[in-house]
């Protein structure tokens, strides 16, 4: 049975069944592959994508309920989007496995909150576990990429 | 007296009974694991260095890139040396040849103990001030200047006398047919203008913000099959019968069987597998498994540590001298026991293989950590010479030390279903993070028994202590000196017994069935708290401030407690040692592995019965810095890894099974607990010894120190933060 997903701004059809979580469609079937897989019952964030805009962790969407939904994965931010840039300028990753995830829940943040204090940033972000510890430098560059002009999203 | 024995560089003896075949037999394990590989042509400038036809370098890294930032500080070197543009330089990660690749301190390809600089430091030096005197030579040719006459910068060579200049490109063709000089003149340290440098960046920061990184998780080949395997739910514990006739049903599972380690189901995709693996029903064989439980073993090795174990166990002392049969004097008498449990590394990416087999070809696509023994594991399996197993090396989404493992064990079990399934088709080894958490190799549970008397000055006069742990190397190619020094090191070697006049400090090893494995700083994780914590509960009974009394202790512990020193100093005064934010308090620990010592001042307060950790000070002396940013980040990461498992880490067994198996139980730090850590280095002109392990176990003692200092209560266990 074939389901059509709107994935960063393009219609796509899949077949995988609809029980299936997004995760594993977008990796396996659309070979997107910077969302990560790191304990699969949402307690890491190294899945998360945007959903309608919003940060949610795609382990627990079967794709299934998705038909209609704006998806946006770490690949549709292009690699100028100034939270990469700033994660680049202070060498946020160490590992990396984790990142496209912490990325995602921060471009949610920024999104709604262009100037994120501390405690914004300890509310958004502390869903997303970096076993690396580069926290202090997350936190660094989004303050950071909070100050540049927002890109627009495709 | 017997002579201490001393922390030394894990070495390997690679011997046909510890190799668990007749392959291996001999002293030189790199040459013999590299028996079968194909020849390989590494082009004029060795197998460290390429330059390509438009004169953009490729250092070829024979470590692993696990987050530790080895590419920058390899490449560094190399590209010092070759005055190469840093910013085209790049990195690759080399294949597997242990006979070329050898980290030089275990004599076969692996990393780990934080060895991948210290040990390629001379080597890649060497490599780059070769290629640059092969390049200076085409130049001069070219140029018609002498070779001393030249200036190399940023891949251009130039000629001051004559404003003349030609580029590595240019010179590329001319360079290739000069023979490589043997002992290349290598430069003063004075002219270096990038080890050190701030501008030594990671080279892998824009694939990794991108999603475009590759891990293993991200393989995908054509024809490939995804594997996931049930584990027997209790160490030791084999497969007796199963039934897959409902996974067998699952749309996409292509088939089931058993392997050594439990029952594999191979499916088109994750999803398929995994859902296929939940459905098998297996019937265990548990009559070798490990059933205590983790309370029940760290009561036995309370009992073993007051010498009240059975009557079996077999002591032996890691440092013992003075008259140790004099009985301790009238003086102040520190008497405290330590509790440290199992901790998972609990790496970011789950562990994972991919394997193909059959057809001619063994080949492995993963993140390998230690490429020799994971080619000898291999190809036992495989029926094949070692070194004609390939092994395309990934990044490693963290391992902490979990994927530098004797056994290969994720590997050796991919390898099994792949021979299974034959023909060279691709198998991708999933491990859900259940799989991951309750495999087992964690950092063993150890107890700590000490009995610590002051003598007149306030100083410690008798030190008795006790370790009752798991082995680590024991039947392990690596088996180190009458001591597995993994077990002890941190104490082993500590100036603050070197001081001491009368040290009795003896170590046990029980025989349990839980398969452990190094953890991010090895030893030091409990050892570093051992001897910190103590030395802090010492100082309140001499009444001495925590600094000055380590001042005291580093002083009677001679030249060899200097470096101690030195970053005691420095971070105390960077930290305003005395002067905490407020509302928190300070605690401090000084602690030396692998080869280097760090010390850390920690602000900690308690918010609701847990501690709260803020500002971190960081001293290290690490000899030469090559990446100031990097060794910062690796003293960032450490911390934050280490205050994970000091609040909260603990892997914890009921009747022989894991009680924790994903992030909701085995709980880690977040970003709302994560401290801000400072970072300074010590200026050396040693050569560069460890940063990846070294910052980790510090956190732990500092915080209990802070604690003590705040209200007064030592700390006897870990994690502070006990689970309903």
């Amino acid at each position: 049975m074939a389901l059509i997903l709107n994935v960063n701004g393009r219609d796509v059809t899949v077949t995988s069944p609809p029980d299936t979580p997004l995760l594993w469609v977008l990796r396996d079937e659309l070979g997107l592959t910077g969302t990560k897989y790191g304990c699969g019952i949402a307690q890491c964030g190294a899945c998360t994508v945007h959903l309608e805009g919003q940060p949610q962790r795609s382990c627990q969407a079967p794709v299934g309920s998705l038909a209609g939904v704006k998806i946006l994965t770490i690949e549709s931010l292009g690699g100028n989007h100034p939270l990469q840039a700033a994660w680049i300028r202070h060498d946020v990753p160490q590992c990396g496995y984790c990142q496209s995830g912490q990325i995602m829940s921060a471009a949610g943040l920024i999104a709604r909150t262009p100037d994120p204090s501390d405690a914004d940033i300890d509310a958004a972000m502390s869903g997303n576990i970096c076993r690396c510890g580069a926290y202090q430098r997350i936190r660094a560059a989004i303050k950071d990429a909070a100050g540049a002009p927002a890109q627009a999203a495709p | 007296m017997n002579a201490p024995l001393r922390p030394s560089r894990r070495a390997f003896v690679v011997t046909a009974a510890s190799a668990g075949g007749a392959l291996l037999v001999g002293c030189k394990p790199g040459e013999v694991i590299s028996l079968g590989a194909p020849s390989e042509n590494f082009g004029p400038f060795g197998p460290f260095i390429r330059i390509a036809p438009d004169g953009a370098v490729t250092v070829v890294c024979k470590h692993i890139e696990m987050g530790q930032g080895t590419h920058a500080g390899l490449a560094a070197i190399v590209a010092e040396e070759l005055d190469a543009d840093w910013s085209r330089v790049s990195v690759v990660e080399a294949p597997a040849n242990s006979k070329v690749y050898a980290n030089l301190a275990f004599g076969l390809q692996g990393t780990g103990g934080s060895s991948a600089i210290a040990n390629s430091w001379d080597q890649l030096r060497h490599a780059g001030a070769a290629a640059r005197a092969m390049l200076v030579e085409a130049a001069a040719q070219k140029l018609g200047a002498m070779a001393a006459e030249l200036n190399v910068k940023d891949g251009v060579i130039s000629n001051p006398a004559t404003g003349h200049t030609a580029t590595f490109a240019e010179l590329l063709p001319a360079a290739a047919t000069i023979a490589p000089p043997q002992a290349p003149k290598l430069k003063s340290r004075a002219s270096y203008h990038l080890i050190g440098a701030d501008r030594v960046r990671r080279k892998d920061s824009p694939a990794k913000v991108t999603g475009e990184a590759r891990f293993t998780q991200d393989v995908r080949l054509p024809n490939m099959l995804t594997a996931m395997v049930v584990h027997a739910p209790r160490f030791g514990g084999k497969v007796k019968s199963f039934d897959d006739s409902a996974a067998r049903r699952i749309p996409g599972v292509v088939n089931v069987f058993a392997i050594p380690t439990g029952v594999a189901v191979v499916a088109e995709g994750t999803w398929a597998a995994k859902q296929g693996r939940d459905a098998v029903k297996v019937e265990w064989d548990e009559s070798r498994a490990e059933i205590r439980g983790s309370d029940e073993l760290a009561a036995l090795y309370r009992d073993v540590a007051a010498g009240k174990g059975p009557a079996d166990v077999k002591w032996i002392a890691f440092e013992s001298h003075g008259d140790t049969a004099i009985a301790p004097g009238s003086g102040q008498v520190l008497e405290a026991t330590y509790d440290f449990p199992y901790l998972a590394h609990a790496a970011m990416e789950p562990m994972n293989c991919v394997a193909e087999i059959g057809g001619g070809k063994t080949k492995l696509t993963f993140g390998s950590q230690f490429p020799g023994l994971d080619q000898v594991n291999t190809a036992l399996i495989a029926g094949v010479l070692p070194g004609s197993v390939e092994i395309e090396t990934l990044f490693a989404g963290g391992s902490f030390g979990r994927r530098a493992n004797f056994k290969s064990d994720y590997v050796v079990e991919c390898v099994h279903i792949a021979k299974h399934v034959g023909g060279g088709r691709p198998v991708k080894l999933v491990w859900t993070r259940e799989d991951d958490m309750a495999a087992g190799y964690y950092r063993p549970l150890t107890h700590h028994a000490l009995k610590v008397t002051l003598g007149a000055d306030g100083l410690p006069a008798v030190w008795r202590h006790r370790v009752v742990t798991q082995s680590i190397q024991k039947g392990s190619p690596m088996p180190g000196g009458p001591v597995d020094t993994t077990s002890v090191e941190g104490a082993l070697g500590s100036p603050y017994l070197a001081g001491t006049p009368v040290v009795d400090a003896q170590l046990a090893h029980m025989e349990v069935g839980v398969p452990v494995l190094w953890w991010r700083s090895v030893g030091a994780t409990h050892t570093a708290f051992a001897m910190e914590h103590s030395i802090d509960q010492l100082a309140r009974k001499a009444a001495r401030d925590p600094i000055d009394y380590r001042r005291a202790l580093y002083e009677r512990a001679g030249a060899g407690a200097a470096r101690h020193r030195a970053v005691l100093d420095l971070a105390a005064e960077k930290a305003g040692w005395g002067h905490p934010s407020a509302g928190y308090a300070q605690g401090v620990a000084v602690h030396e592995s692998f080869g280097s010592v760090v010390a850390q001042v920690a602000e900690v307060k308690l918010e609701n019965g847990t501690p709260r950790v803020g500002r971190v000070v960081t001293a290290i002396d690490c000899g030469i810095a090559i990446s100031p940013d990097q060794i910062a980040a690796q003293m960032e990461g450490g911390t934050c890894l280490g205050l994970a498992a000091a609040l909260y880490g603990a892997i914890t067994l009921k009747e022989g099974r894991v009680q924790q198996l994903n992030f909701d139980t085995y709980r880690v730090l977040r970003m709302n607990e994560a401290p801000q850590v400072e970072t300074h280095i010590l200026p050396s002109t040693n050569p560069p010894s460890g940063v990846g392990e070294p910052g980790t176990p510090l956190i732990a003692p500092a915080v209990a120190n802070a604690l003590l200092a705040l209200n007064g209560q030592a700390t006897y266990s870990l994690p502070f933060v006990k689970s309903a």
